[in-house]
């Protein structure tokens, strides 16, 4: 078990390097590259020249890239020149923004598309079932931003019952304390991670009610409920975490779409308004930084699943 | 991972699961069914899809959207390049059935201009990337050892990357036109089914018509593309299909923020972005028939998809 958290470990780190290459490169390949992106089109050559050799922008892409990695390593993201600050602290005001209300979003998702996923598999072909994987499939073919807009046409505009906008306190506990406010962006994160868990879940517990071992628990006397939960609902929860590790590059995509239309200033708007002012610095930032999340975020999900699982020791 | 669970009437043997295509085709003995043709898995396909009424409906609706976009504008003529102010915000009304926007193009028009674009984007974006990613998988669970390590670690880092960052990034480096739109959500979409293809290819590499072809003297070459590849079509065309509405999708996302593909074109999700300026206005024809056609025709694509995956997988438990 240890040997194999670490063979992961070394392979995430192998993988966040490969990532922060990737997209060091590309954005270095910004047209007239990032110190006219700094310094704007009307920047003379002998400014750009000047500029360049001050900051370090005329040495080798390597060299550059050495340099901004070791500074990383520092936990120093560099230095925002649009928004006078540092990278990093952009980030740290960001961040659990993004965080509440993607955590609050997705876990009144599993909430309600866990248990309506299992009602689903243990009544399938009932109406339940069909009324929800009708709403599921509508759900999954929405782009996350529509549903956010009917929201607030319905619900802000024509009812007037909740306001269109997400919490704009700055700190986490303004936001929560402001619970009317967050209704309308949990709601769509929910509606959609609803759809998304409801059906995976269906399948797992599909899956797992046809092998051997419920038939053994049954033959062995074991009460409905008993079979149901200690037994089905236990195994279908292994493909869960799984899945849960690998949703996190959609959940990011989605808090940034939610964001925009809730005008909510999380890491998702920040981004936005990076690639608006190709702010190479930021972006680059956060896209590392949202891929190391989800990383993390997948080898948690691993390890899990080899805690949960004792059959799955990969040697 | 069976999503597509299979009907109860047709699951005789678990164990059945796990057979594959050409173990039945070309392993089989003359004469076990009417189907002894080479080619037949698709004609069989076909006959478990059609079963599948919401398929029939799904693939109804794809090919309506299809003659909606590309012959609709034969038969309803719209103004789509000139700005016509005086229309401008008109409500619907006899001459356009659905409105006009701020510039006074024809909503439904516009709808048959955007569809021309999503369409084309997601299933150009679909096959580009599934042709890509097939052929990465197969031949890195092919090679397998160190190759196959290194391949997989790009795949693993693609797919650790928020899809959206890269979009935009990709977005801001280069003016996103309809070509363009295609080639970033291939770049960005290929890893997932390439893992899936390898996935397959490392079962399939196992089997003995695989090894036969290296004792019979053939070139791994002629082993991936004559025997893997074939084999694990299926797969391959499930995923492209789920590909489509999601590069759908993704352009809509893409269009909604501002970096799609640019005036004076557009797609279904510009469509959208543009009609949230007035929301508040009450103009709800700027958005529901943009927002509308994007449901619908992901779901309807999604149909289809389900009833392939059924389609494929059944099938090989039936017989």
């Amino acid at each position: 078990m240890t040997g194999y958290i670490i063979r992961r470990v070394i392979q995430a780190i192998i993988v966040t390097l490969i990532v922060s290459i990737i997209t060091f490169l590309l954005l270095h390949l910004v047209p007239g590259g990032e110190v006219r992106a700094i310094l704007g089109i009307k920047a003379s050559p002998e400014q750009i020249r000047v500029y360049s050799k001050e900051w370090g922008f005329d040495q080798p892409l390597y060299v550059q890239y050495g340099k901004w990695l070791w500074q990383l390593l520092h936990g120093n993201f560099g230095f925002d020149i649009k928004y006078n600050a540092p990278v990093s602290t952009l980030m740290i005001t960001a961040l659990p923004r993004t965080l509440v209300l993607a955590i609050i979003g997705t876990g009144v998702g599993l909430l309600i598309g866990v248990p309506l996923g299992i009602f689903q598999a243990v009544r399938r072909y009932s109406v339940v079932d069909h009324v929800v994987t009708g709403i599921g499939f509508v759900g999954y073919g929405s782009p996350t931003f529509f549903i956010g807009l009917m929201l607030i046409q319905w619900f802000a505009i024509d009812l007037h019952i909740f306001p269109a906008e997400a919490p704009q306190a700055t700190s986490l506990g303004g936001i929560l304390s402001d619970p009317i406010a967050l209704v309308l962006p949990v709601a769509t994160y929910a509606f959609v991670a609803f759809a998304l868990w409801s059906r995976f879940m269906r399948s797992s517990v599909l899956d797992n009610i046809v092998q051997d071992y419920v038939r053994t628990a049954r033959a062995k006397g074991a009460s409905e409920t008993r079979v149901l939960w200690g037994h089905i609902f236990r195994n279908s929860l292994i493909t869960i975490v799984t899945l849960l590790g690998l949703q996190l590059p959609v959940v990011l995509a989605g808090s940034l779409f939610i964001e925009y239309v809730f005008n909510y200033p999380g890491m998702g708007l920040l981004f936005y308004n990076a690639a608006l002012n190709t702010d190479i610095q930021l972006l680059l930032a956060i896209t590392v930084l949202s891929t190391v999340l989800t990383i993390v975020g997948n080898l948690l999900a691993d390890i899990g699943y080899a805690m949960l699982d004792p059959r799955v020791r990969y040697s | 991972m069976g999503m597509g669970a299979p009907h109860p009437e047709t699951t005789v043997d678990p164990l059945g699961a796990g057979l594959l295509v050409t173990e039945e085709t070309g392993v089989a003995p003359a004469g076990t069914g009417p189907a002894a043709k080479p080619r037949s898995m698709f004609r069989r396909g076909w006959e478990v899809f059609a079963e599948n009424k919401l398929a029939l409906v799904g693939l109804g609706f794809v090919i309506f959207i299809f003659l909606f976009s590309f012959v609709g504008p034969l038969i309803y003529k719209t103004q789509q390049t000139l700005v016509t102010l005086n229309d401008a915000y008109c409500a619907p009304n006899a001459h356009h059935l659905l409105g006009c926007d701020q510039l006074g193009y024809d909503i439904i028009g516009r709808l048959m201009v955007g569809g021309q674009n999503s369409l084309t984007v997601g299933l150009a974006a679909a096959f580009v990337a599934c042709l890509f990613g097939s052929i990465y998988g197969a031949v890195s669970g092919f090679a397998g050892g160190i190759v196959d390590t290194l391949l997989m670690r790009l795949v693993d880092a693609m797919l650790s990357i928020p899809f959206i960052f890269v979009l935009i990034i990709l977005a801001v480096l280069v003016h996103p036109s309809r070509l363009t739109m295609i080639g970033f959500i291939a770049i960005i979409y290929w890893p997932g089914p390439a893992r899936l293809v390898r996935g397959e290819t490392l079962s399939l590499r196992t089997r003995e018509y695989v090894a036969a072809v290296k004792v019979a003297g053939g070139s791994s070459r002629r082993a991936v593309l004559r025997h893997v590849m074939p084999n694990a079509i299926g797969t391959i065309i499930v995923q492209a299909t789920f590909a489509v509405a999601d590069s759908i999708l993704i352009l809509a996302s893409l269009g909604f923020i501002g970096f799609g593909i640019q005036e004076p074109q557009t797609d279904w999700g510009a469509m959208l972005s543009n009609g949230l300026n007035y929301l508040p206005l009450g103009y709800w024809w700027m958005i529901y028939p943009a927002g509308l056609m994007i449901i619908a025709t992901v779901v309807a694509v999604n149909f289809v998809g389900d009833a392939l995956r059924d389609a494929f997988e059944t099938r090989l438990q039936r017989r």
